[in-house]
């Protein structure tokens, strides 16, 4: 469609540029500024002189970051609280997502298990309740309590049961006739066929865990068990010294606590920057499996 | 044809099996550990144990000095969030609709979706230090304008103003998304046809776009009625410091420090049970409304 550009139509076009622009640094420029920081000398960082660029460029607050024990504990628990609750996450959620994608005349229980599902998001037992089940269930202080109390994601098992919905029901059928029983149908006819939907749905729930930090820091008694998020919580927002060792504590004078908590900040969004691209290209795709309703 | 005999669902029943055992522990348990908001619970005793309280944990909350406050802050900070939180996506969707160039907006796009996949702990992080009133760059480029320096994060002025604007910050952004989706869907015809009526543009956005928009407005709108007890624990834990408890105090972070750090668990749980009935009602409602207005169902 050519248009003709009126002189309201030129001014609305750059004020609406210049305004999305501006919104878009507020976004952006936070993040920099913190990362100009982890790279600034610590005199420059604590004088304030340190704008959008590193000042005095140092990696030094890395160095200091990297080389503190506690830190990288804190990755590997991390690391591995990803790997195992994203594995039971995405198991549990094409189990429970494929029986619930039947319509109710194939599955007449259907109904039930809706429920029993749907209940646990309307209502909550509330934070302590839940607490006292972590302790009596005697997961406390394992991997374990940051994986089962959100073992089911109700809203990814929503994601995938109507992407299943939206697969050819022919596919399912011929499986059928050919005597396969539900097992080797879902393995492998439907899953095979949603790798898109499963990839986002993982993605959600990778990002889910990295980013967690609550559950951490109640349910592990100890810091050296606590995730990294947990384990930022401590350091960069309540700045708690017993988990500062004396070591440490020399080596913070001449890194400045500024830059050292810019760096660990900066370390923790950094996996999320990475796989951001990806993210960003699956969740439109994920809201609009999400939107697609019969 | 035995097999025939048994029924066909056993399968599918299996299936389901690992994930309701551990939802039935880990969501079911929950709910039925408030009992605790009856009892005077001893963890040692446990669930079964505990002497029974009545309604004393919710005598106890109600004759404390600070709930209503409490719930105050709660409300007003939430209703904040719904009401800004609902307005600006729905701006920046149809700004970013008038932008031709696709580079231009997918752009955009990639940069305002950004702050919702950081945790609150990097965006707090990142907050505290850039509205910090001795080193901040915030009111650094106040004192550039001759502003004497604010403490955002420690003065009741200004606390609530933060956590609503710095919400809408880490969230506008990807709430266009349905919008954005919502926009696509309009048939072009429509605007083609508005053309030859001599629509201007503005005329266009009032009565194509809008309308097209309606059903997804009204859907968000009523689903964000579910969230009025819900002010936001991520951020509020991260950001906030008893200087601001008058202003910043929500159920939330008050369940947490009497529950856990108090180890008042039944009075905790009676003012966790308080608000999982209100919200239900709320979250009900709201559900109830959005199947009706915009024939929304979760399953």
């Amino acid at each position: 469609m050519v248009e003709r550009l009126t002189t309201g139509r030129r001014v609305f076009v750059a004020v609406n540029y210049a305004l999305l622009l501006f919104m878009s640094l507020l976004c952006l420029l936070p993040l920099i500024h913190v990362l100009s920081v982890s790279f600034s000398s610590s005199e420059a960082a604590t004088a304030g002189l340190v704008k959008l660029w590193p000042v005095e460029f140092t990696a030094s607050s890395y160095q200091f970051v990297l080389a503190k024990p506690a830190f990288l504990t804190s990755v590997g628990v991390t690391l591995q609280r990803v790997a195992i609750g994203v594995t039971v996450n995405m198991l549990l959620t094409i189990l429970v997502a494929y029986p619930l994608s039947k319509e109710v005349t194939k599955f007449p229980y259907r109904t039930v298990y809706v429920w029993v599902f749907v209940i646990t998001i309307l209502f909550h037992g509330g934070l302590i309740p839940q607490y006292m089940i972590v302790k009596y269930t005697g997961i406390m202080d394992t991997i374990w309590a940051l994986v089962l109390p959100s073992v089911v994601p109700v809203f990814n098992v929503v994601l995938l049961l109507n992407f299943f919905r939206g697969l050819p029901k022919e596919l399912e059928e011929a499986a059928f006739i050919d005597g396969a029983g539900h097992w080797t149908t879902l393995w492998r006819v439907i899953v095979p066929l949603s790798a898109p939907a499963l990839a986002t749905i993982t993605l959600f729930a990778t990002v889910g865990h990295w980013n967690s930090w609550f559950d951490g820091l109640i349910f592990m008694n100890s810091p050296e068990h606590y995730p990294l998020q947990s384990y930022l919580q401590t350091v960069v927002i309540n700045r708690d010294l017993s988990l500062v060792s004396s070591s440490d504590m020399k080596s913070l004078m001449e890194v400045s606590d500024r830059t050292a908590k810019a760096a660990q900040i900066f370390l923790g969004a950094l996996p999320i920057l990475l796989v951001y691209p990806f993210l960003q290209r699956f969740f439109m795709k994920g809201i609009v499996l999400g939107s697609v309703k019969e | 044809m035995i097999k025939k005999l048994k029924s066909p669902y056993w399968p599918l029943h299996l299936m389901l099996l690992p994930g309701l055992l551990l939802v039935v522990i880990y969501s079911y348990g929950p709910l039925f550990g408030i009992i605790m908001a009856f009892q005077k619970f001893k963890p040692a005793k446990g669930f079964f144990d505990s002497p029974w309280a009545g309604f004393d944990n919710f005598q106890y909350v109600l004759d404390m000095p600070d709930s209503a406050r409490i719930l105050w802050n709660t409300v007003i900070i939430a209703l904040f969030k719904i009401v800004a939180g609902f307005i600006v996506p729905i701006i920046v969707a149809l700004l970013l609709n008038e932008v031709r160039k696709d580079v231009f907006k997918r752009g955009i796009q990639t940069m305002i979706y950004l702050p919702h996949f950081l945790s609150w702990i990097i965006l707090g992080g990142i907050l505290i230090d850039i509205l910090s009133p001795s080193s901040g760059i915030v009111n650094q480029l106040l004192a550039w304008v001759g502003i004497e320096p604010i403490y955002f994060l420690g003065d009741n002025r200004w606390f609530r103003q933060v956590l609503v604007m710095s919400d809408v910050w880490k969230e506008f952004g990807f709430n266009t998304i349905v919008y954005l989706a919502a926009l696509t869907s309009i048939n072009p015809s429509l605007y083609e046809a508005a053309i030859v009526d001599g629509a201007g543009r503005w005329k266009q956005t009032w009565y194509v776009t809008l309308p097209g928009m309606m059903p997804i407005i009204v859907l968000t709108l009523t689903l964000s009625l579910g969230n009025v007890l819900n002010a936001g624990f991520d951020q509020v834990f991260n950001l906030y410091s008893p200087q601001v408890y008058e202003t910043g105090d929500i159920i939330d972070t008050f369940v947490y420090r009497i529950g856990l750090i108090d180890a008042q668990y039944g009075v905790a749980t009676a003012v966790g049970l308080f608000k999982s009935v209100v919200s239900f009602a709320f979250i009900s409602i709201s559900y109830y409304l959005a199947y009706r207005l915009a024939n929304y169902r979760i399953f």
